[in-house]
């Protein structure tokens, strides 16, 4: 199955500029599994989605569809074929 | 000769450069906008020039960048600087020192990092590795947090023996070790913690900052939370040094590079008024490692000046003799000194706060 990545503007030179990137999962995915594919094609993005514990940084939103992820299941949110999934930074990290 | 500052404030970092004479300074664009840089170096050992930041965005996290071009472009390793192994189950929340080792161990750099760890890279600030003897000290777990954060803010290698580092944290206090970083020993007698019930622990002091004599590498210059020590042995032991001072209360401690029993401290009222006494910015110097202090103001701020001034936003450069000396304020201003503190003037208003500042010669 593929879901596809759309990148926000901070993140997309470390994609080779891409604003979405297309990953190849195996079935059943969730984010969490989607994250640790990218963290083998595109370790400086993973990295800033979550820290070293795994965990989704503070300011960091992942929508799957319309849905937040921390308003669903969080990095086990499930995903299926063909889903697009927001990676957005909060408004609360502003400084 | 051109001088380069850098300033890392909490919104960015910018790169000045002053001519000749140190007096004129450009302050160019910023770089990384928007992100906290509470580290920077600049390392000119083996005849190369390598800048390096510890940057944190509050939504992407924190980041060890080097620059080989003066900060045309910036690197990082794709798998990222400073991360903790999965078995430690703790991620890094800021870099807050980056300290180039001896001029003979060109390609290490320490980090200090919040939560208080202690880093080394070999390959001259590329990756670093956790130095396990610390992090896995029994005290760790009963460190507590000043109150910007539980950090290691202080790294200090031995200029003769690789074998010991020395560094410093709020709260923990001074650790050093004599084995290259297996083991770790508290440093702390003499110093006072005013804050516990038991005012003279073997550790959980709230040091601010440590700075080495230039002559003599036994000879420690310390600016705690209230208390400003000399040790004479490496750190064993701490006398207090701050009688003829207005306050012994403030965050840096620059010893001069070269000139032994010479340093300067920016004291600020107390814990409580943490504003320069008076409303008036002043930097005070000793040169004779502490025994009597006079202050120096020529150019700074004399009227409703309400700003401190961070461990890391003083610092001097490495011009030698008179070396220059650079400070920064809360309030975005930066100003520079020529003549080792005596007279100063304005380079930059209006920054974001400075959080550090690091100067060095460049080509």
């Amino acid at each position: 199955m593929n879901v596809t990545v759309r990148l926000p503007a901070a993140l997309r030179g470390l994609a080779r500029g891409e604003r979405a990137v297309v990953v190849e999962l195996a079935d059943p995915a969730t984010v969490s599994t989607l994250l640790d594919a990218l963290a083998q094609t595109l370790p400086a993005v993973e990295r800033r989605i979550r820290d070293e514990t795994g965990r989704q940084r503070r300011h960091v939103n992942v929508f799957v569809g319309e849905v937040n992820i921390r308003d669903g299941a969080g990095l086990e949110e499930a995903l299926a074929d063909g889903a697009e999934v927001y990676v957005i930074p909060a408004v609360s990290g502003g400084v | 000769m051109t001088v380069l500052l850098m300033i890392g404030t909490r919104k960015g970092l910018w790169i000045a450069r002053g001519d000749d004479e140190r007096r004129g300074w450009d302050l160019g664009e910023p770089h990384f906008l928007m992100q906290e840089i509470p580290a920077c170096a600049i390392d000119t050992r083996g005849g190369t020039t390598r800048l390096l930041v510890g940057a944190r965005s509050e939504h992407w996290g924190p980041s060890v960048f080097h620059s080989d071009d003066y900060g045309s472009t910036w690197n990082e390793p794709d798998g990222g600087a400073v991360r903790f192994p999965a078995e430690a189950d703790a991620a890094v929340k800021a870099v807050w020192q980056l300290s180039p080792d001896t001029e003979a161990r060109t390609g290490t750099v320490w980090a200090g990092t919040e939560p208080s760890a202690l880093w080394r890279s070999d390959d001259h600030g590329e990756t670093f590795a956790l130095v396990d003897g610390l992090w896995d000290h029994p005290h760790r777990p009963t460190w507590k947090p000043g109150g910007g954060g539980q950090a290691i803010h202080t790294v200090l290698p031995h200029p003769a023996d690789d074998e010991q580092v020395l560094v410093a944290m709020s709260t923990g206090g001074v650790y050093r070790t004599g084995d290259g970083g297996r083991s770790w020993t508290p440093s702390n007698t003499g110093i006072k913690a005013y804050f516990l019930p038991d005012p003279w622990p073997e550790y959980g002091q709230c040091v601010h900052k440590v700075a080495r004599d230039a002559a003599d590498p036994d000879r420690l210059f310390a600016q705690n939370h209230h208390g400003v020590y000399r040790s004479a042995d490496g750190g064993s032991n701490w006398t207090s040094i701050a009688a003829g001072l207005p306050s012994d209360f403030g965050f840096p401690m620059v010893a001069h590079p070269s000139r032994g029993g010479t340093a300067w401290v920016v004291p600020l009222v107390a814990d409580g008024e943490r504003v320069p006494p008076a409303g008036r910015l002043a930097v005070w110097r000793t040169t004779d490692a502490g025994d009597s202090w006079s202050s120096a103001s020529a150019g700074l701020p004399q009227d409703e000046f309400f700003a401190s001034v961070l461990r890391d936003a003083f610092t001097a450069d490495d011009v030698g003799d008179p070396t220059g000396l650079y400070l920064g304020a809360r309030d975005g201003s930066v100003y520079a000194s020529a003549d080792e503190g005596e007279s100063w003037s304005e380079i930059a208003r209006h920054l974001p706060d400075i959080l550090c500042l690091r100067a060095a010669t460049v080509s």
